[in-house]
């Protein structure tokens, strides 16, 4: 009864509904250990170095600088490691304020890239913890008292934290604020079944022996961040997240801005997952390599099917009013031939038409669990409608750019 | 193998095929509301139909103002629109609606019939236009918009729409009747063949003359 392509996008929101359902099934599952906040005290914490690297961020380096300051956290085992990778506007000028801060260093080297100046960092730390904080990002105060607390299972290896958006002020980033609430739950049940394939940049916190062991950060096509996770997992090192430690990170505000920044997301991800390709089906590697690596595949796939098959669609009608239009001579009357039926006999009743409506609330249920985790309560606002209505649209543009330059081999760029 | 719950997997599947059950059942559940709704609709023509035969018996000789003959034609329209969306959206296949289909066309023979005994008994002017199609003429929608706008324009059109290939045997003698060849979309204007596609000025120009005059000062005069 069904045609291909039908049947096609039954598959697609099967797995996708699947992979809904394992999300809640994992989050029902560990609910009451997610409550349980570990603590630590104060001479147990390990001595921490936070690097800052700075490529003409005079903007906003001093929010970030301050914020690391501010961390609840014993002065003489945290230092703050700032790295100007060679900036061209007055960066290193204006840090020279924090010249004599007895936590803070700061070094200045030429430019070679954000991978570059983490190992300048890295290289110089005997910490037992290194993170980096991007200079667009901002701590609260408790966050790395959380994530050292994660160190106290020896195994652990790397600490991601809860990344939220800076004070979304515009559509564009109350919808990122909202695909942040889901990346916030994502990231939590990824970690509760070892498979994180990304350590973000924004404040995920290594023990120094990950660095010893398995060398310093790659270029990893812009997305060093990625590669060290897949790295870490290839190495069966364990890496956790901590939902309560939460960091705040300036957003895109205009979409060019955030196309190019997923672009580079997108395609460091797909080149990563190349590089890394050994991981797919890996029987050391579990849930990653068995569920989520290919899903991830997967979803691509089915996104780019999913919108090019509406674009066709589109085109189609589009070409069939035209002609339609063209049949009658170009004499338009629209209000004589088309009369709007609100019976409920034209109302879609399709089986995907209802599939798609559970996989939409069950998304939902999953938005406001990670807004749950981030503030604390349920709250439906606006920005899931922005979130639903208008991400669909944008988000194939840059996986669609993305699998074409992995095809023809296009590097991106940082900005 | 890292942390991997076989279990978790299996009750995962579970509950996702259950969705997946619930929603097939749902949409079978809302399908068959629509396609008894349809029968309903068809039920009630024919009745009409009957009706207005019997009427038509009834009067015989006598006058012929009491036969009403808009508001059957409207409830036709209707029915093949919700004809065509559920062809559209559930397959051509499903056995239910062919069998709606069929009935249709019987439905929209004995109309045709009926209103052509009362025209030529009441001294009414009709214009009876018989279109024939099929699902995968390429024509067949374009003239379809066609055929529509022009009902639009010219409410004393009478459009009765018929799908070539069903295989009906009242269907079969009607063109024969006509001999309309398989070069579909085909036209029969009050009795006159015309195959292929036409535009609306081609359309028009086979309309009797005195429809498209009162037609516009119909509209001119709105």
């Amino acid at each position: 009864m069904l045609e291909l392509p039908n049947l096609i996008i039954c598959v697609f929101i099967f797995i996708s509904l699947f992979f809904e359902v394992f999300l809640l099934l994992t989050f029902l599952e560990n609910r009451m250990v997610m409550k349980k906040t570990a603590v630590i005290t104060a001479s147990l914490l390990p001595t921490a170095t936070i690097v800052v690297p700075c490529f003409n961020e005079s903007e906003s380096i001093f929010g970030t600088i301050d914020s690391l300051l501010g961390l609840d956290y014993p002065s003489d085992k945290l230092k703050i490691m700032v790295i100007d990778d060679g900036s061209t506007d007055n960066s290193w000028n204006l840090i020279q304020k924090y010249k004599y801060h007895p936590q803070i260093e700061m070094f200045q080297k030429e430019n070679g890239g954000k991978h570059t100046a983490l190992n300048f960092a890295i290289a110089r730390s005997k910490s037992d913890i290194i993170g980096c904080l991007d200079a667009d990002s901002f701590v609260k105060s408790d966050a790395l008292k959380n994530i050292a607390a994660y160190f106290s299972d020896r195994e652990t290896m790397a600490v991601t934290p809860a990344i939220k958006i800076y004070e979304p002020d515009n559509i564009l980033r109350k919808i990122q604020k909202v695909e942040y609430d889901w990346g916030i739950f994502l990231r939590k049940m990824l970690s509760l079944i070892d498979a994180l394939y990304v350590t973000p940049g924004p404040f995920s916190i290594f023990r120094r022996e990950v660095f010893e062991n398995l060398g310093p950060y790659k270029k990893a096509h812009n997305t060093e961040d990625m590669e060290m996770a897949m790295r870490l997992q290839k190495h069966n090192y364990k890496i956790k997240n901590c939902h309560t430690a939460f960091v705040y990170t300036i957003a895109p505000h205009k979409f060019s801005k955030l196309f190019t920044q997923r672009l580079r997301w997108t395609y460091g991800f797909l080149k990563n997952a190349l590089d890394y390709r050994e991981l797919f089906f890996n029987k050391t590697q579990g849930n990653l390599g068995f569920f989520i690596l290919p899903l991830m595949m997967i979803s691509a796939v089915s996104t780019l099917w999913l919108a090019s098959s509406f674009v066709f669609k589109i085109i189609s009608k589009i070409k069939e009013w035209f002609t339609n239009w063209q049949a009658v001579n170009f004499n338009f009357h629209p209000l004589n031939t088309w009369h709007f039926n609100f019976e409920w006999f034209y109302l879609n009743t399709n089986t995907v038409t209802f599939m798609t409506i559970v996989s939409l609330v069950l998304m939902v249920i999953l938005i406001l669990l990670g807004r749950k985790i981030a503030e604390g309560k349920l709250r439906f606002k606006m920005e899931l409608l922005y979130f639903f209505f208008i991400y669909p649209f944008i988000y194939p543009t840059w996986l669609a750019k993305s699998v074409y330059n992995v095809l023809v081999s296009k590097k991106t760029s940082w900005r | 193998m890292q942390n991997f719950n076989w279990k978790k997997y299996l009750w995962t599947f579970l509950i996702t095929v259950a969705i997946f059950v619930t929603a097939i059942s749902l949409s079978n559940y809302f399908n068959n509301r629509k396609i008894d709704s349809l029968r309903e609709i068809e039920d009630k023509i024919s009745t009409d139909i009957m009706s207005s035969e019997t009427e038509y018996d009834l009067l015989a000789e006598s006058s012929c103002k009491d036969l009403s003959e808009d508001v059957l034609s409207q409830e036709l329209n209707a029915l093949a629109q919700k004809l065509t969306y559920t062809e559209e959206n559930f397959g051509k296949n499903s056995p239910d609606l062919l069998r709606l289909k069929t009935y249709y066309t019987i439905l929209q023979i004995k109309d045709y019939l009926l209103m052509k005994k009362i025209s030529l008994k009441c001294n009414t002017k009709p214009v009876f236009i018989l279109y024939f199609y099929t699902a995968d003429c390429q024509e067949c929608g374009q003239q379809g918009y066609v055929l529509t706008y022009l009902r639009e324009q010219y409410p004393n059109l009478r459009i009765y729409s018929f799908d070539y290939k069903l295989d009906n045997p009242a269907l079969h003698t009607l063109i024969s009747l006509y001999k309309v060849k398989e070069t579909v979309p085909a036209i029969v204007i009050n009795d006159k063949v015309y195959n292929g596609f036409l535009d609306k000025d081609k359309l028009e120009s086979y309309l009797p003359a005195w429809m498209i005059t009162t037609a516009t000062t119909t509209v001119s005069k709105k």
